[in-house]
């Protein structure tokens, strides 16, 4: 009978990951709150209503105008509990954002109208993300043109997925099914299109799907680092990113993690944003000792391009010294052309010199490439 | 005397405000605050009848799991009507420029307000505004939401969004205008004896609304002029691909658009403040309290803009921070719920319709504000933001609690605007019907956007499993439709055969129904008013003569004392 009625007048939500017991707990504690609070006024009003109604014949003896005890009663409760919810609310809120360093990691780009996802060995897939249950699962995502907003009911997540900045979320799958892929910004004409699924394998079949390429069987299929170093071969980045930092550019090897300084003075810890900016819009913030000479690739590399460049980056090493030993140590130039960014005199003389050779492309770019 | 008085008002009909001139030069260049509210009046209906076709069709669309008349374009421009329609055209100057406009400078004894010709202004920029909205629509319409989130709606649609945001900031000026004249109103124009705290409730909940009109519509007329900037001219304000940020917009905007709900619901509170106590005989209980609550709802507006955007890729201790200050509105909010409540103890509580909108008042705002509580909190807003579940809650809050105030404020001073009396079961009537046809249409999109359904979906053919809870909703929005039509057949009505109202029908307090005449005379009272005793100041049980004392009146005296240096 109310599996019947729950069949047709659904009310609860599947539960597929990890996060949305917890999700639930809270938000029925509210529902019971808000329940709670709605019966006490309805049955205040509807008593007083009805007793003092006019003609009839109660004493009106003892009226009041207001009452501070009262006051403080009925703005302290509430504030009590509403600190109690901001409380529970808080702290699973921060759980969920605090990113899990281990994991699966899925690159996501939403566009009009449809949700691309790429997995770190490659495989890509449009409106499906398979993932496996009990892993944690993040997703790293951007737009390629408006807002959307990744949403996933059935494992109470959702983000914004914004044009120029990455954004993340993440969740652990605990069933095994397929589960609403939306988005829940409006988008454009055809927003209520950009759906798809998440589909949650067991391990053991998540293994064997990555293993045959995904559902395009892209068995060559390259991981992200791989196709990220072709294109920095294709692009022609090695012929000024080199091992070292060398006169023309800085080097990439152990980037991720190291602070940056900029001509302008100012500092900044490497990190997927700076890459990212620094290949569409390298002109923003250049490296201390250099000058504006790199080209923008903007609206010449895709998103996922970049990302496959960061992927690339973050391959040769992260943090400085950490990376057994491959990493070049950043203060070793091999040509002791002056790349030395601690130096600035030695920097503005570099520069000069470099000026007549990149003047001519400096000049036609108008100082913006 | 009084009996000569009377015979000459038999043998011609007395001279008001309605009947001081007939020609139309008289009305369109009226400087009378009562006839600027009549035109106001008159307007809004209209546009929330345009507004209302708009909900209608895409409520109707929605039936069905596939889409049923409307292409995806057609229903996005639809919805975006609806919005833009609604809040900027009927809900923010309903009560203020429409009602407030009327009662505000009655209430306080002035003659008119402070401005009357600034107040003519406003209502031709709002006409303006309003044309030029009803020529995008005709010209194609615009399909980015009343939200206008970049880059959308700057770099990406191509409809008449440009028009749009023109006449929405044109509007925004007409409210500007409309708050300025209510604080130098309330400031300056008080009759001797009405003290601060001597004012109705009404007047304070306006002139907190004023506050936040003064203070927050030049963001959001500055923010939307620069989308304007960015789509005709391409400087990237907004958009990451021309050098903006889409998320400085929503910062921009919500600065706004968060006290703006305020500006749509303070002043509904002041108008249940004053049915509750009319139709119970009682002063509002805790005056004070009420009368700060309505500030303090106005301070904190300010400060909680970014609870609209936890999920946005704001810093997570600033979303805890927003989170915090949201919950403390629950605090001013449960003061007045509790206030209005506790008003009919011991009084002599009569069902008007008036009444009987302002008690499905309370009931509604109870939940449109306790349901609040779901998307202050950070985790559960995560699942519930972008869905049906925020499109219920808003609902409750500006139709559940801002309409249905606008209504009951409707039949409360309808008399007193018109002279004439509609049917008081046509009336009561409709108050239930717009009760159960609201909380049929939108207590099933709680629990859509509890399952996860996105808001702004043309179809949901991937979950046929909510159509159930659609076509509920779709049933109640025919019922409420219903319920919105009847007043503009009975009060019509009234205009032509109603009964003349005598000067206070409800036997209520206040300068409105004890000193000015039904309708008012042009400068509202025919002689000068001096107020001698509080609002609401009914006979008690207690204290025969209704004298009520005040403790804070030395208060007041030291306000006025200040005012004076």
């Amino acid at each position: 009978m109310l599996d019947s009625l729950l069949a047709n007048f659904p009310i609860f939500p599947e539960q597929a990951s990890e996060h949305a017991a917890d999700y639930d707990a809270l938000f029925w504690s509210i529902t019971a709150l808000t329940v709670f609070f709605t019966l006490i006024v309805v049955v205040m009003v509807a008593y007083m209503a009805f007793k003092y109604r006019k003609g009839s014949n109660v004493s009106r003896k003892g009226q009041l105008d207001s009452h501070l005890g009262l006051e403080l009663t009925w703005s302290g409760i509430p504030l009590i509990l509403a600190l109690v919810i901001f409380f529970w609310a808080t702290a699973n809120f921060m759980k969920q954002r605090d990113m899990p360093e281990d994991g699966i990691e899925i690159f996501v780009v939403g566009k009009q109208w449809m949700w691309h996802l790429q997995h770190m060995n490659g495989v890509r897939e449009n409106n499906e993300l398979h993932v496996p249950i009990g892993v944690s699962v993040k997703l790293t995502m951007i737009s390629q043109d408006v807002l959307h907003a990744m949403y996933l009911p059935e494992f109470r997540a959702q983000y914004h997925v914004i044009p120029g900045r990455y954004t993340d979320l993440h969740f652990t799958a605990s069933k095994v099914g397929e589960f609403k892929m939306l988005c829940a910004m409006h988008c454009g004409t055809q927003h209520s299109e950009m759906v798809g699924k998440v589909i949650v394998m067991s391990q053991a079949d998540y293994a064997a799907w990555l293993e045959k390429g995904g559902n395009r069987f892209e068995k060559e299929a390259k991981t992200m680092a791989a196709s990220g170093a072709a294109l920095f071969k294709r692009k022609g980045c090695a012929n000024c990113h080199t091992e070292v930092d060398n006169e023309r550019a800085p080097s990439l090897h152990g980037l991720v993690g190291r602070t940056r300084s900029f001509n302008d003075g100012a500092t900044h810890v490497a990190d997927e944003a700076y890459i990212r900016e620094s290949i569409y819009e390298p002109y923003n913030r250049i490296t201390r000792g250099y000058i504006n000479t790199m080209t923008a690739y903007k609206g010449q590399l895709t998103e996922v391009q970049v990302r496959e460049l960061i992927e690339y980056i973050k391959s040769l090493g992260t943090t400085a010294g950490v990376g057994d030993g491959k990493i070049v140590p950043y203060e070793q130039p091999e040509q002791p052309l002056g790349a030395d960014p601690g130096t600035p005199d030695n920097a503005t003389k570099i520069a000069n010199e470099r000026k007549s050779a990149a003047a001519t492309q400096f000049e036609q770019s108008g100082g913006r490439n | 005397m009084s009996a000569t008085a009377t015979t000459t008002a038999r043998a011609h009909p007395e001279k008001n405000y309605l009947n001081a001139d007939h020609t139309i030069a008289s009305w369109l260049l009226t400087t009378d605050h009562k006839r600027i509210a009549v035109l106001y009046l008159i307007s809004v209906t209209f546009f929330f009848f345009i507004g209302s076709i708009a909900a209608g069709l895409v409520r109707l669309e929605l039936t069905s799991s596939q889409g049923l008349l409307l292409t995806s374009e057609a229903y996005n421009k639809m919805f975006s009507a609806h919005g833009v329609v609604m809040i900027f055209f009927f809900l923010l100057p309903s009560i203020p420029a429409a009602i407030g406009n009327f009662v505000i400078p009655i209430q306080i004894g002035a003659r008119d307000l402070a401005f009357p010709r600034l107040n003519l202004l406003s209502w031709y920029l709002y006409i303006i505004a309003g044309g030029l909205i009803l020529f995008a629509l005709a010209g194609g319409g615009f399909d980015a939401g009343w939200t206008f989130y970049t880059p959308l709606s700057s770099l990406y649609s191509d409809t008449q969004i440009t028009i749009a945001l023109v006449a929405i900031f044109i509007a925004g000026f007409s409210s500007i205008f409309t708050g300025l004249n209510f604080i130098v109103t309330v400031h300056k124009m008080r009759a001797p004896g009405m003290t601060w705290f001597r004012m109705p409730l009404m007047v304070w909940a306006n002139y907190a609304t004023s506050l936040l009109m003064m203070l927050g519509t030049p963001v959001v007329a500055i923010t939307l002029f620069l989308v304007v900037l960015e789509r005709t001219l391409g400087i990237g304000i907004f958009s990451a691909e021309i050098g903006g940020d889409p998320v400085l917009f929503q910062h921009m905007f919500w600065f706004y658009s968060h006290p703006a709900v305020y500006i749509m619901v303070l002043p509904g509170m002041g108008v249940i403040s004053e049915l509750i106590s009319a139709f119970s005989k009682r002063p509002v209980f805790g005056y004070h309290f009420v009368a700060f609550s309505s500030l303090a709802i106005a301070g904190l507006g300010f400060l909680v803009w970014g609870h609209h955007m936890f999920i946005s890729s704001q810093s997570v201790y600033l979303g805890v921070i927003f989170s915090l200050i949201t919950f403390l509105v629950a605090v001013p909010s449960a003061i007045k719920v509790f206030n209005w409540a506790f008003t009919m103890y011991k009084g002599y509580v009569e069902f008007k319709t008036p009444m009987v909108y302002a008690i499905a008042f309370l009931g509604l705002f109870l939940i449109g504000g306790l349901t609040g509580l779901f998307l202050a909190a950070l985790d559960t807003d995560v699942h519930l933001t972008g869905t049906y579940f925020i499109v219920a809650h808003f609902h409750y809050v500006m139709v559940g609690s801002s309409t249905i105030a606008f209504l009951g404020a409707v039949h409360f001073w309808w008399p007193k605007m018109f002279g004439k009396m509609y049917n008081e079961f046509w009336g009561t009537l409709s108050a239930i019907v717009i009760f159960a046809g609201f909380n049929f249409t939108f207590f099933p999109q709680f629990i859509l956007g509890y399952l996860g359904m996105p808001r702004r979906y043309h179809y949901y053919f991937f979950e046929p499993a909510w159509e159930v809870y659609n076509v509920m909703s779709t049933m109640g929005a025919s019922i409420l439709a219903i319920g919105f039509l009847m007043p503009a057949f009975y009060l019509t009505a009234s205009l032509l055969n109603g009964k003349k109202a005598p000067q206070n029908p409800w036997g209520a307090k206040g300068l409105e129904w004890e000193k000015a005449a039904s309708p008012p005379v042009t400068f509202n009272f025919s002689e000068p008013v001096v107020v001698t005793e509080p609002a609401y100041n009914y006979p008690s049980a207690d204290r025969p003569g209704g004298a009520m004392v005040h403790q804070l009146d030395q208060l007041d005296e030291d306000i006025e004392k200040l005012e004076g240096d």
